[in-house]
């Protein structure tokens, strides 16, 4: 038995459950450290890009699973369906802590969503997750047929791009660090493009 | 040969940084004040002179105005400078002032000063990002120091910089910005009463981070014309560049005065919100020259504010 499937055989034990349990109480935190002063004289705005930064992440966490197995052999699929739906979670987050405790005006968050790009596309990628949320469950599998569903489910790669350059469009000055993720999510996403078929050399 | 020196010191008998920072710390003040340069002990009060600026406001703490900054100098993070500038020296400091001036020179900050009135201006701070505050400077007026160094008749704008220190500036190593951060005022803008050289608040002397030990405060423009750590001051003839239009002219333009009918490409100038309200507090309408309309609007009579944002 290689490595990769010991550690695979070790990870059948772990549950996924517990990812659920800390993903919901993620902003729970936030809200308890903006409520006590934990997060700094401008809780809002931290509160709304830690949630945004950590969803971004997690998307990359989703992102990396295929990668992962096809590299080094071990299997994280079991865990993927809960963190896609935790990114979900945290995104919802992200844009409520945006409507109701940052921009608070119905009529301008309107015009924000439509006359401001990095808006609209984190917009964008936040309204191509909700097919995606919906039928991360056996049942949709059953219903739209594997293949209808996976190629449905390939939207997480336009959201996790579009969700980094929303990063990257709101930054003042030239920043690194958006473009790190960026970079992260171009290259996970390379790595899915079909490798040219090796010939065999006669 | 390798090892030829072999030392019994261990990691543990390296002088921590704390402790041989604040012993330079100590040598650079008895050597200013052996020089009788010392104005007085570090942190003493400045004694402002009160005025009837901004009585009206509830200004934001300490706390919230000494760790929320914009100084990307020492980080981009609004945490970051509070954190990274400790290591700013700011005791010699000096200012060079040229270009179109009776008395061009490299100034000491005690030589800047002496004759200055320190007054305490409490004025609102708003930031392009569409957050405020309301700031109890301590300052002097920069037209009585423009009027110091003899400003020559063809001169029509001012132009500032803020020091460049790598090491110490952790955040001048990335290109941000192009550094050294520069920033602009129209001579009419330099010269009006309400522009000032902060170099306290709160009666305090500048934290680093809010640009110790001498800063521009122009409160009806958005906070990054308010340049931090000045080191030098130039009286030019043309339009000066301005840090901030050459990374990005479309969003920042020379004037930058605030104007909620001038929305900032990328969000709405129109409300903002204040710093210290905590997670429910409401957003506030966003004044026209951020509430100095009657003091400064007189200065830009004729000219369409949306052409020249």
């Amino acid at each position: 038995m290689t490595t990769a499937q010991r550690i695979n055989l070790q990870l059948k034990r772990v549950p996924a459950w517990p990812i659920y349990v800390a993903g919901a109480l993620v902003p729970c935190w936030y809200l308890y450290l903006g409520l006590t002063g934990g997060l700094g004289v401008d809780p809002v705005k931290a509160m709304e890009h830690a949630l945004g930064e950590r969803a971004l992440q997690l998307l990359i966490v989703v992102l990396a699973v295929t990668p992962l197995r096809d590299v080094t052999g071990v299997s994280l699929v079991r865990f993927r369906r809960a963190l896609g739906l935790v990114t979900f979670w945290l995104v919802s987050c992200h844009l409520a802590v945006w409507l109701v405790l940052d921009v608070q005006i119905l009529s301008q968050i309107w015009a924000d969503i439509l006359k401001r790009p990095y808006i609209t596309i984190g917009m964008l990628a936040f309204v191509l997750m909700i097919p995606v949320a919906i039928t991360s469950n056996n049942l949709s599998i059953r219903k739209l047929g594997p293949k209808r569903w996976k190629r449905l489910h390939q939207l997480t790669y336009a959201c996790a791009g579009l969700g980094a350059i929303h990063f990257v469009m709101l930054v003042k000055g030239f920043q690194i660090e958006p473009l790190v993720y960026l970079g992260i999510v171009l290259a996970l996403l390379a790595m899915r493009l079909p490798r040219p078929v090796k010939r065999a050399v006669a | 040969m390798a090892h030829r020196y072999i030392s019994d010191l261990t990691r543990a008998d390296v002088t921590p940084k704390e402790m041989w920072r604040t012993r330079r710390q100590i040598m650079a003040g008895a050597g200013a004040a052996a020089l009788g340069l010392a104005a007085g002990p570090a942190l003493a009060k400045l004694g402002a002179v009160k005025t009837g600026y901004g009585q009206d406001l509830e200004p934001n703490s300490w706390a919230d105005i000494t760790s929320y900054n914009n100084f990307y100098e020492f980080g981009t993070g609004k945490e970051d400078p509070a954190r990274n500038s400790a290591d700013m020296v700011t005791d010699f400091w000096t200012v060079k002032v040229d270009g179109l001036v009776d008395a061009p020179g490299d100034y000491t900050l005690a030589q800047l000063l002496d004759g200055m009135t320190i007054e305490e201006r409490i004025y609102r701070f708003r930031c392009v990002e569409a957050w405020s505050m309301v700031v109890p400077w301590a300052g002097f007026e920069l037209a009585d120091l423009l009027n110091k160094v003899g400003v020559k008749p063809e001169a029509k704008y001012v132009s500032f910089e803020t020091a460049v220190i790598p090491g110490v500036m952790e955040g001048v190593s990335y290109p941000v910005l192009d550094w050294p951060y520069r920033e602009g005022l129209r001579l009419d803008e330099a010269m009006h009463p309400l522009t000032i050289m902060a170099t306290g608040l709160y009666d305090e002397p500048l934290p680093n981070q809010n640009g110790a030990p001498l800063r521009l405060v122009v409160p009806w423009k958005y906070g990054f014309k308010s340049i931090k750590s000045i080191v030098r001051i130039s009286l030019v003839e043309e339009m000066p560049e301005t840090s901030w239009n050459l990374s990005n002219a479309r969003e920042y333009g020379f004037f930058s005065n605030v104007n909620p009918l001038v929305d900032h490409p990328r969000w709405s100038q129109a409300t903002e919100r204040r710093i210290g309200g905590g997670l429910f507090a409401r957003r506030q309408e966003t004044l026209m020259f951020n509430g100095y309309e009657a003091e400064v609007a007189s200065l830009y009579d004729g000219m369409d504010l949306a052409e020249n944002y």
